[in-house]
């Protein structure tokens, strides 16, 4: 029963948090929406005994990805009221869709047949169960090729990066560090005697 | 185990090319071929007739894999050599290129090979990331990040559609593994509502990799925008990868309900072949109108699965693989034109080739004619036994509709080579093409080897149906 009530309460905080980030005029109001969704979805996980999932989600994504976030919007001048009127000129289309995909939502969630009669209820563990050894002890044996592949997209994706954002174009403004060691203090200061200036 | 060999050869390549001055990038370049060599080496030696799996039922060795993998090896190969020259005109030849397509490869095999739902996802995610960036590439070019990011956002979108399709497959059946996926849905009673939810997702993504009407909005673009070696290796390998997955999703693991998959799959088909066909006629790029034409063909592959026996998935294996060969052929010759440095991607560029170079029109007449269909080549026999597999299993009025739209397109194909044979180049168009002696050698033997294909068609039909009878 309080397991219920925790669960109706964070699903309905996770919603309005979703909307939030949607909605949002100021991107930095719609990336601390963002957050709270993250963490209110991490504790609904804890609900469902998958502690270390709900640690990793935190730590990653509040901590580093979404902070991350923060930054780039903070630092790019982000135009907030661009887009406006796109919205609404969209709006009867996007409107329709939603309701389309309300409907489908909504079938799904009622036609009680599709309670899927190959999984059974889950049960319960003990409370020294630890679920990071479990995950840990599947992922490096049935699934290591898996993880494997994983790691190799996570290479894949850094070379690509670094492919399309680094280059070298005329008139980039990069450091020249040997210019700046060598300096001496005759290029830069120039000592200029003034009168004392008198109101 | 190819795979292994391919990702230590592609983190050799990558760590010599920090080392390399940019003089010297065709160190890089023959790096790589030589792991493509051996990467096929080992594909071809650890062949076996049987089916294998390891790691816990997430990776198969089979014959079809086998042939699949040594197929894209070769396709890769083919683009590599390609587009050295080409990307050495735009000052775009650099190490990472090469990284990049041997990564897609690499995700290419693990798409071939997976036996699980969840190694087929990442192999999909690994090829696309490395095709997304391989096409912004030249990142000068405003149109090639266009064509970069609408596949890139699309690709998303249909990975994500992918996924929610598995998830209702994994619901339903209980299990992400092909094999069990496959016992569990001819075992006992299953929920069609959600299993069709599912499968209609999972359509989704596989027509999308396709590029089947109507989630074909990518490829025309893509196909356009992309720098032309960049649009070789995307129109060539991929289809490979895409053809696995569909014959190991839809025949291997939902083979017993296929009453519910057919008739999507034949909407699918049937409009691909409309929209390709049609449109290409529209179009006034040769890559647009390649593009376009690449979506009719895919309709015929899809036809194959449609006829739902073992011949129609052995034929769609082999059109796909012949189609692969002239689609290498065709762009290829788009950048062979490209050599001497702006981009002949215009039709008006092939303006009386014929009397330009009389021997590469003959290669361009050869590959044109074999993609319309005519008989001593090879996509003759690429169509024809489609055709005949949808006729012996009973559909009809599909197999006409695909004969008729065959010789709608063949108006635009032939519109090819009128142009080279029947109009005079305008201006200063009129030199004849100049390119390497690897450009010309690789096109010559790529279009002689459709001719080839059309003669002694036997060899590869054997290999398509010992692969699939595995």
């Amino acid at each position: 029963m309080l397991a219920l009530i925790y669960f109706y309460t964070l699903a309905f905080v996770l919603v309005v948090a979703a909307v939030g980030v949607v909605t949002a005029r100021n991107p930095v109001h719609a990336a601390l929406f963002l957050i709270l969704s993250f963490v209110t979805s991490a504790i609904l996980w804890l609900l469902l005994e998958a502690e270390f999932l709900a640690m990793v989600l935190v730590l990653v994504y509040v901590g580093a990805v979404m902070v991350l976030f923060l930054f780039v919007v903070m630092m790019l001048d982000v135009n907030v009221e661009g887009g406006r009127g796109r919205f609404t000129r969209y709006a009867p289309f996007g409107g329709l869709i939603a309701a389309i995909m309300f409907m489908e939502l909504g079938f799904v969630v009622w036609w009680r047949n599709l309670g899927l009669p190959v999984m059974e209820t889950p049960v319960p563990h003990d409370a020294d169960y630890s679920n990071t050894k479990e995950l840990g002890a599947v992922l490096y044996t049935e699934h290591v090729y898996a993880f494997e592949l994983a790691a190799f997209i996570l290479l894949l994706a850094i070379v690509a990066a670094i492919v399309l954002t680094m280059r070298r174009r005329p008139g980039l403004k990069t450091q020249v560090v040997s210019e700046q060691v060598k300096i001496r203090r005759e290029d830069r200061v120039r000592i200029v005697k003034m009168e004392a200036e008198k109101d | 185990m190819a795979e292994i060999f391919l990702a230590c050869g592609l983190c050799v390549v990558l760590v010599v090319d920090l080392f390399v001055s940019d003089r010297n990038r065709d160190l890089t370049f023959s790096l790589a071929l030589i792991v493509l060599i051996g990467t096929a080496w080992i594909s071809w030696t650890t062949g076996h007739a049987g089916q294998v799996l390891t790691f816990g039922g997430s990776f198969v060795s089979d014959p079809l894999a086998q042939l699949l993998k040594i197929f894209s090896i070769a396709a890769v190969f083919v683009s590599f050599l390609y587009s050295r020259d080409y990307l050495k005109q735009r000052n775009i030849f650099k190490g990472e290129y090469y990284v990049l397509g041997l990564f897609a490869l690499l995700g290419i095999m693990v798409m071939i090979s997976a036996y699980s739902m969840m190694t087929m996802y990442l192999g999909l995610e690994m090829m696309s990331l490395a095709l997304y960036a391989m096409i912004a590439f030249d990142r000068e070019s405003p149109v090639s990040g266009e064509a970069a990011m609408k596949y890139f956002i699309l690709g998303a979108i249909a990975s994500g559609t992918l996924l929610y399709g598995i998830s209702f497959i994994y619901g339903v059946t209980g299990s992400l593994q092909i094999g069990e996926i496959s016992a569990a849905l001819t075992a006992g009673a299953m929920n069609e509502t959600s299993l069709l939810i599912g499968l209609a997702f999972v359509l989704v993504g596989i027509a999308f990799k396709f590029g089947a009407v109507p989630f074909h909005m990518w490829l025309p673009d893509v196909y356009h925008g992309a720098p032309t070696s960049v649009t070789l290796f995307v129109g060539t390998a991929p289809k490979l990868a895409a053809i696995a997955l569909a014959v190991r999703i839809l025949v291997e693991a939902l083979g017993s309900v296929g009453h519910l998959w057919e008739p999507m799959l034949l909407v699918l088909a049937v409009l691909s072949l409309a929209v390709g066909n049609i449109v290409a006629i529209a179009q006034t790029n040769i890559k647009r109108m390649l593009a376009y034409s690449t979506i009719g063909h895919v309709g015929f592959i899809l036809l194959g699965f449609v006829a739902g026996s073992h011949a129609g998935v052995e034929a769609a294996l082999f059109y796909t693989i012949v189609y692969i060969l002239m689609a290498a052929g065709a762009f290829g010759m788009v950048i062979l034109m490209s050599s001497n440095g702006h981009d002949a991607d215009r039709l008006d560029d092939f303006r009386g080739l014929g009397r330009r170079s009389p021997w590469f029109a003959a290669m361009m007449l050869l590959l044109m004619v074999s993609m319309i269909g005519v008989p001593p080549l090879a996509g003759f026999y690429a169509k024809w036994w489609v055709l005949t597999a949808l006729v012996n299993s009973g559909h009809v009025w599909p197999a006409v509709v695909a004969v008729l739209f065959s010789v709608i397109g063949a108006f635009y194909y032939l519109r090819v080579i009128r142009l080279m044979y029947f109009d005079d180049a305008e201006g200063e168009a009129g030199a004849p093409v100049a390119g390497g002696w690897l450009m010309r050698t690789v096109l010559s033997a790529n279009a002689l080897g459709v001719l080839a294909l059309g003669i002694l068609p036997g060899g590869l039909l054997e290999m398509c149906a010992r692969a699939l009878s595995g």
